[in-house]
């Protein structure tokens, strides 16, 4: 087991340290000057060679490298070319709206799929199956923005009973915040759900057919047992590998929403930090997000071994 | 009065009769056999028992388990036979456990279901019977997860599950398919011991006639759903009355008749294997450490003559498979060399070893699982022409393809047919089509015949001493099941733990063996007529 955790530790750190190179190449090879664009069309080449200077712009490329990662280390992103405030700053504000909204949205597509695939799963072919089969096949399809707006109408505009966008800070309490976070999360989890339960299902459908499920029957145990006890703990490596994938793409992926509800989050920042060149919040924020997924997928491969002893003992 | 008794029963899935008017009655403290061959409906009649049948199976009839009507039964009054007055072992140990629960949880699991004993309580009682069935706390402790457990002891692990709550039936669905000769008879002594302790009826199902014949005290024999003879197990064997019961045991003693045209005794040999090991790196412990490597082949040497068959015998594990890879160049020795006609294969690469893998093939044990099922027979029986010097036209290897069908009774009408469309006989002919189709001269047959049943095996064994006879080739087998190997070889190596320990003609080796691990198999084989006579003293 140690062994296997400091290997995946192992390999997690060279990832990360791949994409920072990655990505500081990618940012320095795309057309755009940021002192350029901090100055202005008007400013001469003298003004902008200055301020190249002044950012340590024309030092060696290895040389900013590692004094750009050194200072990630640290938590030390550099200063906004656009909002002349630390990175470090920006980004902490906005996280404080997205962490818990991608958690929530977890937590809610979670609570929604496994019961959602368990149920289809158990009546494979029958009506109960087609019916949330279908519901999860349109929750799929359907785009979650346009989720997000019938949630407003009906929640915000005609039942009144949470605000239909904004974000007051957690300054102003935590129900008033987890409030105005209820609606976006839930348009965020329901595609979410769809997919994992979909994904649950045939996970679940493809275990029950295992030679062990019929000696667990065998035993005398009700289905529905059997279904908790041994076809569901054998089926969650690929549903663990979806939440993975999802709570990535929920942490960063999320402009649309964030748009639609008006939430300062991660999303709108890089968004905004790209229409205006701002190369340190994109490197910073990308970098932040790389962090989040490697650490997320140790979470899972961690997650893996204690759900399969196989796991623990190959390795 | 009986324990089980099952009544005209007929059962459909879908629109395929399964059964049709079956009857089978097992007593207390009876061994039940029930044979038949593959798709007769013999595991259907188990799971008809235990009502686990699939959702689309109608059951028609009457089946009482002691005076419960089980067709007509609620499904918690089954829930609460299950596991507790009805216990079940099935074919496959590999995969009958649950892979991440331990043994302890999951032979608990039943008692504390139905007796609703604390967890301590549960443990103590598995413990007890894990004990039993031959896994002592000291080397299996209740942690321990199915993974880290070899078959047999995997089997243990499920009859442990099944008899835990000392059953009044218990149903074994061929039990010891999957397990080689030796543990087989292990897992059906203790079997015939627990059956014998609290006067448990049994029902074994097996197509293997010697096995039921050596353990039941009735036998049903089974054919498409129909009972075709049913009565005492030595009096039906010895009279075989009825003529398929006449053929199925003619067809498990069958031996091909082979005239040994071939001088095996001088000329250049095809094979020579000289001081080969194999070793495999050991688990590793730690980041740094490794365990010490497993020796899977230990210095073998061996020689084999053209046209010579020969069979390598040996329990699962033992390392005739590696053995057989690094003689087809599949896997290279840790030391040694082998010769094919003289030429070193040893550390040659794929471009050099060309012309030898022209002239040698194999036959895989699984004829279901070795064929892409989306490819045609044309092109399935054609992979190995790739190997030849010059590639052939589409309109000779149409032709060649049809030899090749030809000459293991098929047709070549077949060669346009996809391989679900022919049964597991036809499947092991095409396989073996596909292994003539480059005139080898030397074919290696992993388990050739075991997934068989007894009378396509027959004429499978008939199709390799004919094509033996016919094209000269030689034949390595790799088998534990003895009768194969005294059906077919002229020469008999028997393995043990990575060493060759002994050789000789098949016959001499079969009949008077000389080293422990060739008597331990040997007494173990199930033999057809041994038991009969065995069945006849017991019975009269």
């Amino acid at each position: 087991m140690t062994a296997y955790l400091l290997k995946r530790l192992a390999i997690s750190l060279a990832t990360l340290v791949l994409a920072s190179i990655v990505v500081f190449a990618v940012l320095e090879i795309l057309p755009g000057d940021p002192a350029r664009l901090m100055l202005g069309m008007n400013a001469s080449a003298d003004q902008v060679e200055l301020l190249r200077n002044q950012m340590g712009l024309n030092q060696p490329l290895l040389l900013r490298y590692l004094h750009w990662a050194g200072g990630l280390l640290s938590l030390d992103f550099g200063r906004s070319y656009t909002y002349s405030v630390p990175v470090i700053d920006l980004v902490r504000e906005r996280l404080a709206v997205s962490l818990p909204l991608a958690l929530i949205a977890l937590a809610l597509s979670t609570i929604i799929a496994i019961p959602v695939g368990l149920f289809s799963a158990s009546r494979r072919g029958r009506a109960g199956d087609t019916i949330s089969m279908g519901a999860a096949q349109l929750g799929v399809a359907v785009p979650n923005f346009w989720f997000a707006l019938m949630l407003i109408y009906v929640f915000a505009v005609w039942l009144r009973l949470v605000p239909a966008g904004g974000f007051p800070g957690w300054s102003a309490g935590i129900s008033p915040a987890l409030k105005s976070l209820l609606l976006p999360a839930v348009a965020l989890a329901l595609p979410q759900a769809a997919i994992l339960a979909r994904v649950t299902r045939s996970a679940l459908i493809e275990v029950l057919n295992e030679d062990y499920i019929r000696t667990a029957r065998a035993k005398g145990l009700p289905y529905r047992t059997v279904l908790w006890r041994h076809a569901l703990r054998n089926a969650m490596i690929p549903v663990l590998t979806i939440l993975g994938l999802q709570f990535a793409f929920l942490l960063a992926g999320t402009i649309i929403i964030e748009n639609v509800f008006y939430l300062p989050g991660l999303g709108r920042l890089v968004f905004q930090a790209i229409t205006q060149r701002d190369l340190i919040v994109v490197e910073s924020v990308v970098m932040l997000l790389v962090a989040a997924v490697i650490a997320v997928n140790l979470v899972v491969d961690l997650s893996y071994a204690v759900v399969d002893p196989r796991l623990r003992s190959r390795q | 009065m009986s324990l089980l008794e099952i009544d005209s029963l007929s059962l459909t899935i879908g629109d395929t009769q399964i059964l049709k008017g079956m009857e089978l009655s097992v007593a207390p403290g009876e061994v039940m056999g029930l044979v038949g061959e593959s798709g007769s409906g013999k595991s259907m009649t188990a799971l008809t028992a235990m009502r686990l049948l699939p959702h689309a199976a109608r059951a028609t009839g009457r089946v009482t388990f002691d005076g419960i009507d089980i067709l007509a039964a609620t499904e918690d009054q089954m829930c609460a036979l299950r596991g507790d007055d009805i216990g079940m072992v099935f074919q496959e140990p590999m995969t009958a456990l649950n892979p991440v629960k331990t043994i302890g949880e999951q032979v608990a699991e039943g008692i504390r279901w139905h007796t609703k004993v604390t967890r301590a309580a549960a443990e103590e009682r598995a413990r007890q019977m894990l004990d039993r069935v031959g896994l002592p706390q000291a080397k299996f402790p209740l942690s321990r997860y199915p993974h880290e457990l070899s078959g047999g002891q995997r089997q243990r692990v499920v009859i442990a599950i099944a008899c835990a709550l000392k059953p009044k039936l218990l149903i074994a669905d061929e039990p010891t398919t999957a397990l080689d000769v030796v543990l087989q008879a292990q897992i059906l002594g203790l079997l015939r011991d627990l059956v014998a302790e609290s006067r448990m009826g049994l029902l074994l199902i097996s197509h293997d006639l010697a096995v039921v014949t050596e353990m039941a005290d009735r036998i049903t024999i089974l054919r498409r759903g129909e009972v075709m003879e049913a009565g005492d197990t030595a009096r039906t064997l010895s009279e075989q009355l009825h003529p398929y019961t006449r053929q199925l045991a003619q067809a498990s003693m069958h031996v091909p008749a082979r005239a040994r045209t071939h001088d095996t005794s001088q000329g250049k040999p095809l094979i020579q294997v000289e001081g080969v090991t194999r070793d495999y790196p050991g688990r590793r412990s730690s980041l740094l450490k490794r365990a010490a490597p497993i020796r899977a082949v230990d210095d073998v040497s061996l020689s084999m003559q053209p046209g010579q068959s020969v069979a390598l015998v040996g329990r699962s594990g033992c390392g005739k498979s590696t053995l057989a890879r690094m003689i087809l160049a599949l896997d290279r020795p840790s030391s040694g060399t082998i010769r094919f006609r003289g030429e070193t294969i040893t550390g040659k690469s794929e471009v050099e070893l060309k012309p030898a893998r022209r002239d040698m093939q194999v036959v895989f044990q699984d004829p279901y699982g070795s064929f892409d099922p989306r490819q045609k027979v044309e092109k399935l029986v054609a992979e190995p022409l790739h190997v030849l010097e010059k590639k052939p036209t589409r309109a000779e290897r149409r032709e060649m393809v049809a030899h090749a069908l030809h000459e293991v009774g098929l047709d070549q009408r077949d060669m346009d047919k996809y391989p679900h469309e022919f049964s597991g006989g036809q499947r092991q002919r095409l396989s073996i089509a596909r292994a003539i189709i480059t005139r080898p001269k030397l074919v290696v047959a992993d388990e050739p015949v075991s997934a068989l049943d007894v009378s396509i095996r027959a004429q499978i064994l008939d199709l390799f001493a004919e094509l033996n006879q016919k094209l000269g080739i030689a034949y390595l087998f790799i088998t534990h099941d003895l009768t194969v190997a005294r059906a077919i070889t002229d020469e008999v190596l028997v393995m043990h733990d990575g060493k060759i320990v002994e050789r000789g003609k098949t016959t001499e080796v079969l009949d008077h063996p000389q080293s422990e691990a060739a008597q331990a198999l040997v007494a173990a084989a199930p033999d057809l007529h041994r038991a009969i006579a065995r069945k006849m003293q017991e019975q009269g």
